[in-house]
């Protein structure tokens, strides 16, 4: 070995050609040009803006809004702030999409497994269903809803009632709701304790199956062991929680009962059918991604078709489906936002509202962009965090 | 021939033949539950289908949509121009079919589809004898594309790539018009764009200016250089977490404030940059996953041969990345086609916000049943082609099988 020629004094590197330095360089003279444009537009931006006669600042937030909104889930009025303001199309924002989700769920669900029946007839219409709400614009949906289905149903005096009552008319659905008695604190204690209770027989039954080497359907017990409480509790209190609130026509209007807007129907029906089309589609991937050989092996192993289902193929799915289904979640929640064009008063359309009354477009735009970023964020780091409790550990 | 023959000994698998009766027994009536979940949907497919036919023939009234159908296709463009939104289409045609002579074989079933289009619209009542002269133009251009293309075989393929790219820039400059041609190339200024015109237009700048940056950014977020990779991945989260019409909004109202003051960029201006700030986002997470399913053999194989970082990427390692990724592109180049409504927001009269002016109009309300279904379908048609199209692509590249 040591008869090798020594080499020759490795000679310093010119600072021009370590990458090293070029590296560092490269990434400042980068950091400077992004800084640049955005101190080009900033600058307009206020040159602008004082041109306006207005500057920068979120005090208004604190001002009076002056508008009233339609619909809202805490107290508002026009002499409320703009920041209640705010606060009430958030929380109309997350109703709406909090339900979508629902039903885009369900929906979705029950059209991806009619997609693969083994009937003929099931599958096209499935197909069907699917093919025409995807390639379809969800505006175009919504204001075809909105004008076309919901404004255009009759008057209140001759509105459709469905069992229940139900009423549709073109003020919206009435729907009976319940009114809290004076029992209905105690009811609520009562239902936290079954949910306690639900959660123990869930957790005990997990931890059974574990030990005994069985798979007890423990949701399903916990749900069970949950409406038991619930309906003891309504029948064993000296008087029932709720009373009945039934929808009835009184002249030009609806009283009693729960009156749903026609845009709060529209924008909750557009979403959650357009949605449940790309659900379906995912849910389908997922089913077909669980190979033939999983549903042959454990109905060789002595499953029956539903133990097939929940314990082989399910699992299996979920692995395949939670990503995408988690984008379409999000898609959901970020469509709301086109509720501005049939004027049911979620956060981006009272934005608007707040933008005209106030005149602060940049603040404004900032906020409403902020907290959808936010609900965006949030929703995703919940399901990766799921995501990875549900994934199989690979080999 | 020679693989047939070495396969002669082996008999093909047994066909399966079922007579009428017996498909019907195998996909409809298996069993007594099958059976009763075919009548019933034999029941909704009949209810559903004789309510909506009854609508179609008998109660809905096409009338709003001839008269208005200048300004649903598009929207106030002057008449004496609009023979270059037909020149357009003419190109259009014919690159289409020089490129089907060039690459297509077979497939008579479906070219014969794509011909017979033009000339099933111009046999639909109501459209005018120019207007149908000019429709069987359409097919005279893909028929001379194509008779081209299969004349000058695979020599054209480079020619034909060329057309393509240099096609949609073209048709910016046809329908803007130039400042230098005034006599006979007047500028139209965009405020007269509309229809499915506009619609056309916002995807067309959408799908060619997010390209690149959505390149450069995929690029960036996995780039080796912290500070790239950090202003890549912002611009990415923050653009892809919220809702497209605030990025309208925003570009409505405040790209105005971003120019020097006294500047006003027009509002279709403001709603390109809008569509492609957003898309940029989305294209660039789509690439990155190319990128990610390229294995590093190939970069090591590329630093081993000589080349450097930017070679690699532009010779190696892109070329492959996007291949794998057209699909998936396509994909997001119809939900930008879809998106595109969304300008109406923002009061921009393309398909959608003409079909609202319109309907605006007191002569013309209580129509919204038939504008509205007319222009579902003309999106479903062009978003149902589209996904077609990337159904085959992924068939042909052979995509799913890697």
């Amino acid at each position: 070995m040591d008869q090798y020629p020594a080499l020759p004094a490795q000679k310093r590197i010119p600072l021009w050609r370590d990458e090293r330095v070029l590296r560092i360089i490269g990434q400042l003279a980068f950091l400077v040009l992004v800084g640049l444009i955005i101190a080009y537009l900033a600058r307009n931006m206020l040159a602008n803006l004082d041109q306006l006669g207005i500057g920068l600042s979120l005090d208004f937030l604190d001002t009076t809004a002056g508008f009233d909104i339609g619909e809202h889930l805490i107290t508002y009025s026009r002499s409320a702030t703009f920041l209640q303001a705010f606060l009430v199309g958030l929380l109309n924002t997350l109703l709406v999409s909090g339900l979508g989700i629902l039903l885009a769920t369900i929906l979705g669900i029950f059209f991806g497994v009619a997609r693969l029946s083994s009937n003929y007839l099931i599958q096209l219409l499935a197909r069907a269903y699917i093919e025409f709400l995807r390639n379809v614009p969800l505006l175009v949906l919504l204001i075809f809803l909105y004008t076309g289905v919901f404004i255009q149903f009759p008057r209140v005096r001759e509105a459709i009632t469905l069992p229940g009552p139900v009423l549709i008319s073109n003020r919206g659905v009435a729907v009976p709701w319940g009114l809290p008695t004076p029992a209905f604190d105690s009811y609520l204690l009562i239902l936290g304790f079954g949910l306690l209770l639900a959660v123990a027989v869930g957790a005990g039954l997990t931890w059974y199956g574990r030990r005994a080497g069985r798979a007890p359907i423990a949701g399903l017990w916990a749900v069970l062991a949950f409406l038991l409480v619930a309906v003891v509790g309504w029948v064993a209190l000296p008087q029932p929680p709720l009373s009945p609130d039934l929808p009835v026509v009184q002249g030009l209007r609806i009283s009693g009962g729960k009156t749903f807007s026609p845009e709060f129907m529209t924008l909750l029906m557009g979403l959650a059918i357009y949605t449940s089309a790309f659900i379906a589609d995912v849910v389908r991937a997922g089913i077909q991604s669980v190979s033939k050989g999983q549903v042959e092996a454990a109905r060789s192993l002595g499953l029956n078709g539903f133990q097939v289902m929940r314990l082989v193929v399910f699992p299996q799915a979920m692995r395949v489906i939670i990503p995408p289904l988690t984008s379409q979640y999000l898609n959901l929640t970020k469509n709301s936002s086109l509720a501005v064009a049939i004027g049911y008063p979620e956060l981006f359309h009272v934005s608007g509202t707040v933008l005209n009354q106030s005149g602060r477009a940049v603040e404004v735009i900032f906020i409403v962009m902020a907290i959808y970023l936010s609900i965006s964020l949030l929703t995703s780091a919940f399901m990766n965090w799921y995501n990875r409790r549900v994934r199989l550990v690979e080999r | 021939m020679a693989h047939t023959t070495a396969r002669q000994g082996i008999l093909p698998p047994p066909t399966e033949r079922y007579s009428v009766l017996g498909w019907l027994h195998k996909n409809l009536f298996s069993t007594w539950y099958n059976s009763l979940l075919s009548i019933l949907a034999l029941l909704l497919i009949y209810s559903l289908a004789r309510g909506f036919l009854t609508w179609l023939i008998s109660e809905a009234e096409w009338e709003v949509v001839r008269v208005n159908l200048r300004l649903l296709m598009v929207g106030q463009y002057p008449s004496a121009e609009t023979w270059r939104i037909w020149l357009c289409l003419y190109l259009l045609a014919g690159i289409t079919g020089l490129s089907w002579g060039v690459w297509v074989r077979g497939r008579w079933l479906l070219g014969a589809a794509l011909l017979a289009a033009p000339l099933l619209i111009s046999l639909a009542p109501g459209v005018t004898s120019t207007a149908r002269n000019q429709l069987l133009g359409i097919d005279l251009a893909a028929l001379l594309g194509f008779a081209i293309g299969r004349a000058g075989g695979k020599r054209l393929r480079r020619i034909a790539i060329i057309l393509w790219v240099l096609y949609f820039p073209l048709v910016l400059l046809i329908v803007r018009g130039l400042a230098l041609a005034e006599s006979w190339l007047p500028i139209v200024t965009s405020n007269l764009w509309g229809g499915l015109l506009l619609t056309f237009l916002l995807t067309i700048v959408g799908i060619s200016f997010s390209f690149p940056l959505g390149i450069l950014l995929a690029l960036g977020r996995r780039s080796s250089l912290p500070a790239v990779r950090w202003v890549s991945v912002s611009y990415i989260e923050v653009f892809r977490g919220v809702p497209l019409v605030t990025i309208l909004f925003m570009a409505s109202t405040m790209v105005p404030l971003f120019f020097p003051p006294g500047t006003r960029p027009d509002p279709v201006l403001r709603a390109m940059v809008g569509i492609t700030i957003f898309t940029a986002a989305y294209l660039a997470e789509n690439v990155r996953g190319g990128l990610q399913a390229i294995p590093a053999g190939q970069f090591e194989a590329a630093h081993a041969l000589g080349l450097n970082g930017f070679q690699t990427m532009t010779f190696i390692i892109l070329p492959q990345a996007l291949r794998l990724v057209i699909p998936v592109l396509m994909g997001l180049f119809i939900a930008l086609f879809k998106d595109t409504s969304l300008v109406a927001t923002i009061g921009l009269l393309e398909l959608l916000g003409i079909s609202r002016s319109i309907l605006a109009q007191p002569q013309f309300v209580g129509y919204q049943h038939e504008v509205l279904l007319f222009i579902t379908m003309i999106y479903w048609i062009f978003c149902y082609f589209l996904s077609y199209i990337s159904q085959r692509l992924e068939k042909s590249l052979g995509v799913g099988e890697r």
